[in-house]
């Protein structure tokens, strides 16, 4: 236990202050406005892995590590859809989870945010369409924003997740 | 004695150092089963191969237990018949055949015949590594699967996946339980199956380690590397002695950062959050300082045919192992809290226990092998550079529990923090890469590397002009999950989550 204390201790507190939205990767604007002043920040996030290759997977773990702190912004991963306001989707839709994925959709409750992240949420990656692949998330559920890389770093996954947040340039107040 | 003379009829086999490859008869096959069963051989890989109907090949990579890898490659005179399965020897063959099946259209005569990748995502006659590319089916439908039935008072099923309450990769497990107890898990895979052995026929051979890379992202340093040992196997290439040692610091550093990761995250399932606080802070460091030093967090596209892609500079190697040493300090402190908390001890010891004897008999490889006695690791058994320089120890253990998979990830840790050290003090001068002229048409190579997961093989024959003809990964996972429905026997469903993170396996790995 005293082991445990002088840790916790000698470590302190090592969160970072989070990124700025970067709304260039917002692809769609549908969310309402009343709906934005109700989230503010206190969001609730499921992911799906859609088909990944765990690499994003390794980086959405990441988003809870003490720097990036995730919780501490008041944005948290829940176990079922039916709680979640917004979907963090990664990989190429596999032709086997394109079921699940659309009912997980069916089951998040509206309105909602869609994130697709990497490169394969993005497009297809390397992996592209196949016998076995529907490619990019967006060929089976609407994407609200797109968050490109290999995997994507964690800040750059919250710049994402921030700019589905944020209000879109002209839209009211 | 038999096994002698099987690897006095074999030839040398490209790729992985001291891998041996020998053509058998229908007959000879059998039997060459049988005595490396006898022998304690681990069966690492199995797959079909062949541009048509007429000329198909099975293969099957085996390690013996005292060094030496052996690759049986069997062809077929008519892929009407089966050919003869070897489950009820290699345990682990069972869910490969039917893969073979799904994938190839070629059955074994094992009683198994469920389709195992294939749900209902193409028909049953499409076979996707022979017949055209095609798209998708229009209409995305589920299937169902036959999951074998426990009956008895009081025994019902709990579903669950594919889709997992928390960042977890998709699968479905069902449990049959009594109570809190399991009685029995089957597992049912396949989900992430996104066509990656057809993808690699449509990649140039001089990119197919990106896709590589991407079988498991956790491993992509021991895939991609794999990939380039099997390529510059069949080139006859001599990797730069910088380039091996490269090659090594990434593969090391990839296995600190996973157990880095797990002994978090397994604190966590064991209600210690703490354990999860510190260690992916320690993660994050290493990675922080990769990407500073090596231009990644990930290392996805370091290894490249020829050697690497970038080089370390002087002020990278000190970077990195100061990083290292401050990290492995901190490991020290963090096991001994681990070590001495109560409650922790309590759900590590005596869960999800794989015996020795259960680990032998279903070929369990590895790290999970290594905490149930299987003392295989191929950096020792099949060394490549820099590995003879470098030697390594094994790390075993034998009580077979969550704990113990925990302890062999904390010395398999600082084991691999000295070899990054010494890499890092020793890094030989020279080029990190030398081009690498294209092989002939036709030649097949094997690369083996012991990832951090467990001993990761990748087949590739060379097609014409550049092109791959046929490339097979194969993930320890495929070994190790059907162990994982054993381990689980006995003990409630709530350490569920704990035993399977013990074991951490690739989905996207095993499901291609």
């Amino acid at each position: 236990m005293l082991k445990t204390l002088r840790q916790i201790a000698s470590i302190g507190i090592v969160s970072e202050p989070p990124p700025q939205a970067d709304e260039t990767l917002r692809v769609r604007d549908t969310l309402q406005e009343s709906i934005r002043e109700v989230l503010g920040r206190a969001l609730c996030i499921r992911h799906v892995d859609a088909g990944s290759c765990n690499g994003c997977e390794l980086e959405i773990h990441a988003l809870n590590n003490p720097l990036y702190n995730l919780e501490g912004l008041g944005i948290r991963f829940v176990a079922s859809p039916r709680h979640a306001d917004l979907l963090l989707v990664t990989g190429p839709v596999s032709k086997h989870m394109e079921v699940a994925l659309l009912r997980t959709f069916e089951a998040t409750p509206d309105p909602k945010l869609v994130v697709a992240l990497g490169d394969c949420g993005c497009t297809g990656g390397i992996f592209g369409e196949s016998y076995a692949s529907r490619g990019r998330v967006s060929n089976v559920i609407p994407v609200d924003v797109e968050v490109p890389g290999c995997p994507p770093s964690p800040t750059r996954i919250l710049q994402g997740i921030l700019a589905a947040l944020v209000r879109a340039p002209g839209q009211g107040q | 004695m038999a096994l002698q003379s099987l690897f006095n009829r074999s030839d040398v086999q490209h790729g992985a150092p001291g891998l041996r490859g020998v053509t058998v008869s229908p007959e000879q096959w059998r039997q060459a089963a049988f005595d490396l069963s006898a022998a304690g051989a681990r069966l690492l890989a199995l797959w079909a191969s062949g541009a048509n109907q007429a000329s198909h090949l099975i293969s099957a990579v085996f390690v013996a237990p005292e060094g030496g890898g052996l690759v049986l490659t069997l062809p077929m005179v008519n892929t009407d018949e089966p050919y003869t399965g070897i489950a009820e020897l290699f345990p682990a063959a069972a869910r490969m055949q039917r893969a073979i099946a799904d994938l190839s259209g070629v059955r074994s005569t094992d009683p198994d015949t469920r389709p195992w990748l294939r749900h209902a995502a193409w028909p049953q006659g499409y076979r996707p590594l022979l017949d055209p590319p095609s798209q998708p089916i229009a209409n995305p439908v589920a299937d169902s699967y036959s999951f074998v039935r426990v009956e008895g008072e009081g025994v019902h099923e709990i579903a669950v996946g594919p889709v997992h309450a928390g960042t977890i990769e998709p699968g479905h497990f069902r449990f049959s339980v009594v109570g809190e107890k399991v009685l029995r898990l089957e597992e049912r895979l396949g989900y992430v199956h996104k066509g990656i052995e057809q993808r690699f026929t449509q990649l140039p051979l001089m990119e197919g380690h990106r896709l590589a890379a991407r079988v498991s992202g956790d491993s992509a340093v021991a895939f991609s590397w794999a990939y380039c040992q099997a390529l510059e196997g069949i080139a006859q290439f001599d990797v730069p002695p910088r380039a091996a040692w490269l090659r090594a610091l990434y593969l090391e550093l990839e296995r600190i950062a996973n157990h880095l990761g797990d002994l978090g995250a397994l604190g966590n399932d064991a209600g210690f959050a703490f354990g999860l606080a510190q260690f992916s802070r320690l993660k994050e460091l290493l990675l922080r300082t990769s990407q500073e030093t090596l231009g990644a967090r990930y290392l996805m596209d370091a290894i490249v045919p020829g050697g690497t892609r970038s080089d370390l500079t002087r002020t990278g190697i000190a970077a990195l192992s100061g990083c290292l040493g401050e990290i492995s300090n901190e490991v020290l402190t963090l096991r001994a809290v681990y070590d001495e908390h109560e409650g922790v001890r309590d759900r590590f010891n005596g869960a999800g226990v794989v015996s020795t004897e259960l680990a032998a008999r279903l070929g369990l490889i590895g790290l999970a092998g290594r905490a149930s006695g299987q003392a295989f690791d191929l950096r020792i058994d099949l060394p490549c550079a820099p590995y003879p320089d470098l030697a390594p120890a094994k790390i075993v253990r034998t009580e077979g529990d969550v704990a113990a998979r925990v302890a062999v990830r904390f010395d398999e840790f600082q084991q691999s923090c000295r070899l990054v050290q010494r890499i890092l003090s020793e890094l030989p001068d020279g080029p990190h890469n030398n081009p690498v002229r294209i092989p002939t048409d036709g030649a097949v190579g094997i690369g083996l590397i012991e990832g951090w997961r467990g001993p990761v093989c990748l087949a590739l024959e060379a097609g014409p002009d550049g092109t791959i003809r046929r490339c097979h990964p194969q993930d320890p996972s495929w070994n190790n999950w059907p162990v994982l429905e054993h381990a689980i026997i006995g003990n409630i469903v709530p350490d569920f989550p704990l035993i399977n993170k013990s074991f951490n396996l690739s989905y996207s790995g095993h499901d291609l």
